[in-house]
């Protein structure tokens, strides 16, 4: 990839996350700090190919690990998101 | 696996998958930021990571895939399993747990990308700045995984105790320029496994460092400031694997994470350099500055009881006390009883109450309290001299009115909620001593203030059951 295509990239993703989060309110704020803590899981699939590409037993040992901790950051934040929203719909109708 | 496919048909497939995740995961985020849509975007999102984590093994020219199903199952069966047991109160610890394991993983994708370069195989994808990039995200990421770690073990009650030492920042700095070298020297030259491991470990060291001075009271910035750091570390590390779908969630959580962060620390009314350096929270710079006048006054609960069965208006202002005695239920309970006698009863919540902005309203929500009895700072303030009863649960430092008078005090300009302009106010507390931040509290020597010993769930009850003897 052109390096000028990344850095168009990464001004676009700045900016969209800038602009999806600046109308949040208050009430959402720590359901969506741990929705966003779940969207970076997505480094598992970075530690996948890592580990996927590890030849010496170092590296096989590192990209597991991250693997590990990938997944576990993934589902961990998935669960404790999916937990937190789940009450909101609970409350919905009161209103 | 990649081979059994058609090489070019594979790779479509990864790429078209990758902008799918990418468009999911925006769209959910999008989705979360509105109350009556935010549960179906954890589901979009989540349906993207699927997408995305399962098309990665058709990956060309990878091996090892019984390892990594092993680590993926291992990893998620763990965090499933801790993650569906926690209780609601400690969901801010598990938060920075799971974004501590993220920026771990970041950085060891990294370590594994210089280690190839360490025996000459040199980085999967050469790409404009890679190696630069790599050492960058193994910075963030490493600092983001030990300070996660920290700010989990002192909200699970494992670290109570806050570290200083006398030039502990320039310590900070030194160790700090150290890394900087090492990170240079990674990224530009030559370099030996023991230059690898010091950098690792120093990394270790100074996300530790940064954190331990930094007091329980702003643990919610700074977990928000490492999720914004953990999705930066994302971001670049898939600028290194050139990974479309990394770079895009990495940088969007990134930005999103900083805003969050500058929100919270806008409604604590401290700039974020003050709260990772000042050592607000800590005690040992405030507490002691303003000489308190008066008494506290212990007031029985049933006596509170007749007091707020007779007002016309009741503001309760809960916080982190009542999360820890799971009062929430009983407060709703209490609440439903007095609106059901006539009495107007509103919910005051500060921004910052509790361990995490919003972790007020998430437990309210949970005892089905609806949003409209829940009233911001903003909106509540100017009716605390018309209110009869304030009725303080928990709560500490947001009802402090230092922060409006004692220009000394560590806290001094915070916006806090006007409690002791209501008529009377009643504070649950479990005892005498200063809160988490461990200032003194001049509300409770107010004379208007009357102060009801106990576990906030027991002297709900007790209010219930004084309520009804009426």
């Amino acid at each position: 990839m052109e390096g000028f295509v990344a850095l168009y990239i990464f001004m676009l993703a700045a900016f969209t996350g800038y602009e999806v989060i600046s109308k949040v309110p208050v009430i959402l704020h720590t359901p969506l700090m741990s929705g966003s803590n779940f969207v970076h899981g997505i480094v598992l699939v970075g530690a996948m190919v890592a580990l996927g590409s590890a030849s010496s037993t170092t590296e096989q040992v590192i990209g597991f690990v991250a693997v590990l901790l990938g997944a576990g950051n993934a589902v961990g934040g998935y669960v404790v998101t999916e937990r937190m929203l789940e009450m909101f719909k609970s409350s919905k109708g009161d209103k | 696996m990649g081979d059994v496919l058609n090489a070019d048909l594979a790779h479509w497939l990864i790429q078209a998958s990758y902008f799918l995740a990418a468009i999911l995961f925006i769209s959910g985020l999008k989705k979360m930021s509105h109350p009556t849509t935010a549960r179906g975007g954890v589901i979009w999102a989540g349906l993207g990571m699927l997408v995305a984590t399962l098309i990665t093994y058709l990956e060309p020219g990878m091996n090892n895939y019984m390892l990594m199903t092993v680590a993926i199952f291992v990893g998620g069966v763990l965090a499933w399993w801790s993650g569906k047991r926690v209780a609601m109160t400690d969901m801010p610890q598990m938060i920075a747990l799971y974004n501590g394991m993220g920026g771990g993983s970041a950085a060891a994708i990294a370590a594994v990308e210089l280690l190839r370069v360490l025996t000459g195989a040199g980085l999967t994808h050469e790409a404009v700045a890679a190696r630069e990039l790599a050492v960058l995200g193994a910075l963030i990421g490493t600092i983001a995984f030990s300070g996660s770690l920290i700010a989990f073990a002192k909200l699970q009650g494992w670290m109570r105790k806050v570290y200083r030492f006398k030039g502990q920042q320039v310590f900070n700095g030194l160790v700090f320029v150290a890394l900087i070298y090492l990170g240079v020297m990674l990224a530009t030259s030559d370099f030996s496994l023991a230059q690898f491991t010091a950098f690792f470990v120093l990394a270790l060291l100074f996300g530790v460092l940064m954190t331990v001075p930094i007091g329980g009271a702003d643990m919610p910035v700074v977990i928000s400031l490492y999720n914004a750091l953990t999705g930066l570390a994302v971001g670049v590390e898939g600028f290194v694997l050139q990974n479309p779908a990394m770079m895009i969630a990495g940088i969007v959580v990134g930005s999103a994470g900083t805003l969050l962060t500058q929100l919270m620390a806008k409604a604590m009314n401290r700039p974020l350099s003050n709260v990772l350096f000042a050592g607000f929270g800590t005690g040992d710079d405030g507490g002691s500055s303003s000489e308190v006048s008066g008494s506290m006054k212990a007031i029985d609960a049933a006596d509170a009881a007749i007091t707020m069965a007779y007002a016309e208006k009741v503001v309760i202002v809960p916080g982190y006390g009542m999360a820890v005695a799971q009062a929430q239920h009983k407060i709703w309970e209490l609440t439903q009883l007095l609106r059901s006698k006539g009495v107007k009863v509103l919910f005051a919540i500060h921004p910052v109450a509790g361990r995490m902005p919003g972790h007020m309203n998430v437990l309210l929500a949970e005892a089905g309290v609806p949003y409209d009895l829940i009233e911001d700072l903003e909106d509540i303030n100017s009716q605390f001299p018309n209110t009869d009863v304030a009725l303080v649960i928990g709560a500490n430092d947001v009802v402090n009115p230092a922060a409006r008078k004692d220009t000394s005090s560590p806290i001094y300009g915070m916006p806090i909620l006007d409690a002791d302009k209501a008529r009377n106010v009643f504070v649950v507390k479990r005892g005498q001593g200063t809160g988490f931040s461990g200032i003194e509290n001049l509300l409770f020597f107010e004379d208007n203030t009357r102060m009801c010993y106990g576990d906030a769930q027991e002297v709900a009850q007790k209010l219930i059951q004084g309520v009804k003897s009426l």
